[in-house]
C-alpha cells in the first residue's frame, strides 16, 4: 500500500517536472533569477535603462524559442556569472551551496559532542542511603504521634 | 578532551571572525572606485592600466599597449546610457580630425549587450575602435564608477586627464580638446 503511494507522488513529481521542462520559459521567472548589473538587484525589482534591455532581451529569446538554460547561458556570456541571483551548481559557485550544508552538518557534530561532554560531567546521583535502626524508628514514633 | 574541544571550537570560532573581518576589509578596498581620477585630481599622471579586449567593430582583440606611441583617448560606455549617446558624435569628430596626428579615440562598452553596442555603433557611425568589457573589470581596474567616462593617455601611457559624465558642454569639450592636445605632445 505504501509502496503504491509513494510510487504515484513520484510518477506525479516527474509527470510535473517533464511538463514544466517542456513548456516555454516564463519571462517572471526568469526575470526574478536574474540580477541587473548595474543596480545589483533582480531584474524584476528593477527599472534601470540596462534592466529594461535584459528584460526585452529575455521576451525576445524565449519567443526566438531558447531554453531557460539558453537565455540565462547568453545572458552570462555578456554579463558574467554574477548576473545569476543563485551562484550555479558547478566550480566555484558550488561552494556556495555546500558551505551552509557543511555549516549546517558541523553545527550538528559540534552540539552532540557538547551534549555528549555535559552529560558525562554531570555526577550520578547518589545512591539512597538506608536510615538507621534508631533514626526510622524515632521517625515512626513522630508519624505515629502526628497522625493520632 | 572535552577541553581540547572547546579550545579547538573557540580557535574555529575566532578564525571564523578573522576571515569575515578580512573579508569585509578586501570589499572595502576593493570597491574604491575613482582612485585613477583622484591621482589625476592631484596632478599625477598615473599609468593607464593595460588590458586586452575583444573588438566589437571587427574580429579579434585590442590590446592598449599595442597603441604604445599614440595618445588615446579612453570612453567608457554603454548604449542605455543617455549622456552616451549624446557625446558620440563629438568624440567620432576628435578622432577623425587628430588620427593623422597620432590619435587613437577607443570605445569601451561594459555591462551591455554586444547586440545593443553594435546598433549604437551603426546609428552614431562610430568608426573608431570599440571593445567590449561585458562584465567590467577593466571599467572597475580604471574606478569607473558611472557612464561615460573618458581617460586621455598620452604617448607614454600615462592618464593626463579624466572627465567624469557626458562630454556635452562647451567646457567639456575645450577640456577634452586641451588634454588631447596635451596628450599629443608628449
Amino acid at each position: 500500500m505504501r509502496l503504491a503511494l509513494f510510487t504515484s507522488v513520484v510518477l506525479v513529481a516527474l509527470a510535473a517536472a517533464a511538463s514544466g521542462a517542456a513548456g516555454p520559459p516564463n519571462a517572471a521567472d526568469l526575470e526574478a533569477e536574474l540580477v541587473c548589473p548595474v543596480c545589483e538587484t533582480t531584474l524584476d525589482q528593477s527599472d534601470a535603462p540596462v534592466a529594461q534591455r535584459m528584460k526585452t532581451f529575455i521576451r525576445e529569446r524565449i519567443a526566438a524559442g531558447d531554453t531557460e538554460d539558453e537565455i540565462k547561458d547568453a545572458l552570462v556570456a555578456q554579463f558574467g556569472p554574477g548576473v545569476l541571483a543563485t551562484p550555479p551548481k558547478s566550480g566555484f559557485g558550488l561552494l556556495a551551496w555546500l558551505l551552509p550544508l557543511g555549516a549546517l552538518v558541523g553545527g550538528a557534530i559540534a552540539l552532540g559532542l557538547l551534549v555528549r561532554t555535559w552529560s558525562r560531567r554531570r555526577a550520578p546521583p547518589a545512591a539512597e542511603t538506608p536510615l538507621s535502626p534508631d533514626l526510622e524508628q524515632r521517625v515512626d514514633e513522630e508519624l505515629a504521634r502526628f497522625e493520632s | 578532551m572535552a577541553r581540547r574541544a572547546k579550545l579547538a571550537a573557540q580557535g574555529v570560532a575566532i578564525g571564523l571572525v578573522v576571515l569575515l573581518f578580512g573579508l569585509l576589509v578586501w570589499k572595502l578596498v576593493d570597491d574604491e572606485g575613482g582612485a585613477l581620477a583622484a591621482a589625476v585630481a592631484r596632478g599625477e599622471t598615473p599609468d593607464a592600466p593595460d588590458f586586452t579586449l575583444e573588438r566589437l567593430d571587427r574580429e579579434g582583440e585590442l590590446t592598449l599597449s599595442s597603441l604604445e606611441g599614440k595618445a588615446v583617448v579612453l570612453n567608457f560606455w554603454a548604449s542605455w546610457c543617455l549622456p552616451c549617446k549624446e557625446e558620440a558624435p563629438f568624440l567620432e569628430r576628435v578622432w577623425r580630425e587628430n588620427r593623422d596626428r597620432g590619435l587613437v579615440v577607443v570605445g569601451v562598452d561594459a555591462k551591455d549587450l554586444r547586440s545593443d553596442a553594435r546598433a549604437f555603433m551603426r546609428r552614431f557611425g562610430l568608426t573608431y575602435p570599440i571593445v567590449y568589457d561585458g562584465p567590467g573589470p577593466t571599467t572597475k581596474r580604471y574606478g569607473v564608477t558611472g557612464f561615460p567616462e573618458t581617460f586621455v593617455i598620452d604617448r607614454d601611457g600615462r592618464v593626463v586627464d579624466v572627465l567624469i559624465g557626458g562630454i556635452n558642454s562647451d567646457e567639456d569639450r575645450a577640456r577634452l580638446r586641451a588634454a588631447v592636445r596635451r596628450a599629443l605632445r608628449s
